[in-house]
């Protein structure tokens, strides 16, 4: 009996040592994000939590330890236990969060999805990073200045069939139609699968198959990293340029060695601080999430909320955020 | 011989009772902590809800009992539970009626638990563990050849009425119902029938289960089948809490039916568990997470909360058992 109360001390110690203080005044904000330990998640809650605090709201952040739908289920189930006013959720899947964040909405809890969606059903708007159309176009033209509108380049991708990456593709080729890049010439597309090594072997191999190679776009953090690695170790610093979509953290060490000259990323603590900002502004009433509101949203200035692509309505966040050499101390300890 | 062999007995069955008692202690602790870390604990729709959002790894609990009690294991069934998702998904998104994709479904499951059930008991020296391993990424590699990465959903507004609804006006979900109904059924067949004690003893003692005439292939088979089957029914409540079905739902679920099956008191060396037990340990597995998800205690934390509480329960009977047993020695010598 005496191992069964030590179980039992330890089970309500623990408990207690986590367990939150009592609910603050204003409305309850529950952030739920893909999964926790995430860098680029945490960021995204610290901006959430700066915005509720600045609105007066308690503040929530959950995430399931590994990246599972499943897991995100259990947790919303938990927050409409908890009767929160509104859920930020970056979705792992986009269809079946819908049946649960319907149950939310009818127990009057707004939500909102950010940087990953949820069909329009399940949601009363989405926080989107940027304009798909932007972020595509930016990289070409970074690319096209680091290596004089002339010569050779290729995309090292994530997985062939990543529904954001491929649509950032086809703006990037778009792009290049433009006459100014008539010497620029794609000559192929690669795909890493965000996996570390294999995207290092996918770019030791573009350097291989393509001599004259003067630049690589890597739309993917994973890619990017491994790439600036991979032109490194080939001695191709200064030869081959690279630019994409990076995490500051990972990417420090190539800009200082001058693999990477500058990359993109939009600004998760401004993201997860927007899409916190529109749940706050939801549960006041001052927007519903239809096209056309428009809004203030604290630090970041106006928005408007505007039809998305996939029927429902978004807000975008803005264009992303370059990093250089002039910036990348600043960021790198942050995400 | 004889009035050792009843009193070991006994003291087996003492010991099952004593485990379920245990669970039923924990169980009002942790109802009690919770309660106390939060003021949404004590509502009875609450609590209903809770308990339905993952009774989808109950309906694999009740089968994994009897597969561990003849002393074998299954780590195919989470995969399992994706096939069947994605085969019935697929048959009603080819016009096959909703009715008939769920049977679909069903027989999915039992079918792949049949082939399962072929290979260990009819061909000697595989053990369940590799045919299983096997079938783990068998099962789950056909379910990403056919859907690829797609999802399919759109299902008739009945079907989601398996996970979300309510049974007529009351707050009990219609899947505890359904659940309630299989763990009698599953109670019958281990605890009341012919078929249960032979399972035990197949647990016991493989060998002389054998000797003694007992089908021990056939009920294997059958085992493995229900297992199967079981898992086919979990896709289907899975897939309606989901609205939709994708090959990579379900993933992990083997481990934590297996980790809530031996809570329940099921020696994974066989031979010894209870529908009961593992109907308590369901419930005590439930409320520890629901609590700290209320009181949002962080995920990675609650896994370690998780693994030590698990380590700890089914490490005390060990502890007892050896401490009672040097007592007896000290006090024989």
């Amino acid at each position: 009996m005496r191992k069964l109360i030590t179980v039992l001390f330890l089970v309500v110690l623990t408990l207690t040592f986590f367990s939150v203080s009592a609910f603050a005044e204003g409305y309850t904000v529950g952030v739920v994000v893909k999964n926790v330990g995430n860098p680029f998640m945490d960021a995204a809650g610290r901006g959430a939590e700066e915005a509720c605090n600045e609105l007066g709201n308690s503040f929530i952040f959950q995430g399931p330890p590994t990246p599972t739908v499943e897991g995100q289920i259990e947790i919303i189930e938990n927050l409409i236990a908890q009767q929160v006013d509104a859920i930020c959720i970056t979705a792992n899947d986009f269809d079946a969060l819908v049946p649960v964040l319907q149950k939310a909405k009818r127990n009057d809890i707004k939500v909102v999805s950010f940087d990953s969606a949820v069909a329009p059903a399940g949601r009363d708007v989405h926080v989107n990073q940027a304009n798909p159309e932007l972020i595509g176009i930016l990289q070409v033209q970074t690319i096209a200045e680091m290596i004089d509108y002339e010569g050779e380049i290729a995309i090292l991708s994530a997985g062939a069939t990543m529904t954001n990456q491929n649509t950032w593709i086809e703006y990037m080729k778009e792009e290049l139609k433009n006459p100014k890049y008539e010497n620029i010439e794609l000559v192929t597309i690669v795909y890493g699968d965000d996996l570390r090594d294999k995207s290092y072997n996918e770019a030791m191999g573009l350097f291989k198959s393509y001599p004259n190679l003067k630049g690589i776009i890597s739309p993917t953090t994973v890619g990017i990293s491994a790439t600036a690695k991979a032109i490194t170790d080939a001695g191709l610093i200064g030869q081959v340029k690279l630019t994409g979509l990076g995490l500051p953290s990972e990417m420090a060490e190539w800009v200082h060695n001058g693999a990477c000259e500058a990359f993109f990323l939009w600004n998760p603590i401004d993201l997860g601080y927007l899409a916190s900002y529109v749940a706050g502004l939801l549960c006041d009433g001052a927007i519903t999430g239809e096209a056309g509101e428009e809004f203030s949203a604290g630090r970041m200035g106006d928005y408007t909320i505007v039809e998305a692509e996939d029927g429902g309505t978004e807000v975008l966040l803005g264009p992303p955020f370059r990093f250089d050499i002039s910036n990348i101390d600043e960021w790198k300890d942050i995400y | 011989m004889k009035p050792q062999n009843s009193l070991d007995k006994s003291s087996k069955l003492g010991s099952v009772a004593r485990w379920e008692l245990l669970l039923v202690i924990l169980i009002i602790g942790v109802s009690i902590v919770n309660g106390r870390l939060s003021p949404h604990f004590w509502s009875y729709a609450g609590l209903m809800d809770a308990l339905a959002v993952f009774l989808e790894k109950g309906f694999m609990v009740l089968p994994m009992a009897l597969v561990l009690v003849i002393g074998d294991i299954d780590i195919s069934v989470a995969s399992i539970v994706a096939l069947s998702s994605v085969v019935m998904a697929m048959s009603y998104a080819a016009g096959l009626p909703m009715a008939l994709a769920v049977l679909v479904a069903l027989a999915v499951g039992a079918g792949c638990g049949y082939f399962n059930g072929v290979l260990i008991s009819r061909i000697p020296g595989l053990s369940a563990i590799i045919v299983t391993l096997a079938g783990s990424s068998l099962y789950r590699g056909i379910a990403y050849i056919l859907l690829g990465d797609q999802a399919i959903g759109g299902f008739p507004s009945w079907y989601s009425y398996l996970a979300w609804g309510y049974v007529g006006n009351t707050s009990i979900p219609f899947i505890i119902v359904v659940f309630i109904l299989c763990a009698v059924i599953y109670w019958l067949l281990l605890h009341r029938t012919a078929f249960g004690r032979k399972v035990y003893a197949m647990g016991n003692n493989p060998v002389a289960a054998r000797f003694s005439g007992i089908p021990v292939a056939k009920i294997k088979q059958i085992i493995f089948t229900l297992n199967g089957l079981m898992a086919g029914m979990a896709a289907v409540f899975l897939t309606s809490k989901l609205g939709s079905s994708r090959p990579n739902i379900a993933t992990g679920y083997e481990l934590e039916v297996i980790a809530i099956a031996v809570l329940g008191g099921v020696s994974p060396a066989g031979g010894k568990g209870s529908i009961i037990g593992v109907c308590l340990a369901l419930i005590l597995m439930r409320l520890l997470r629901y609590g700290m998800g209320l009181v949002n205690v962080p995920g990675q934390v609650m896994l370690v909360i998780i693994g030590v509480v698990l380590v700890c329960v089914v490490m005390l009977p060990n502890i007892f058992g050896s401490r009672r047993r040097s007592w007896k020695k000290i006090k024989e010598s």
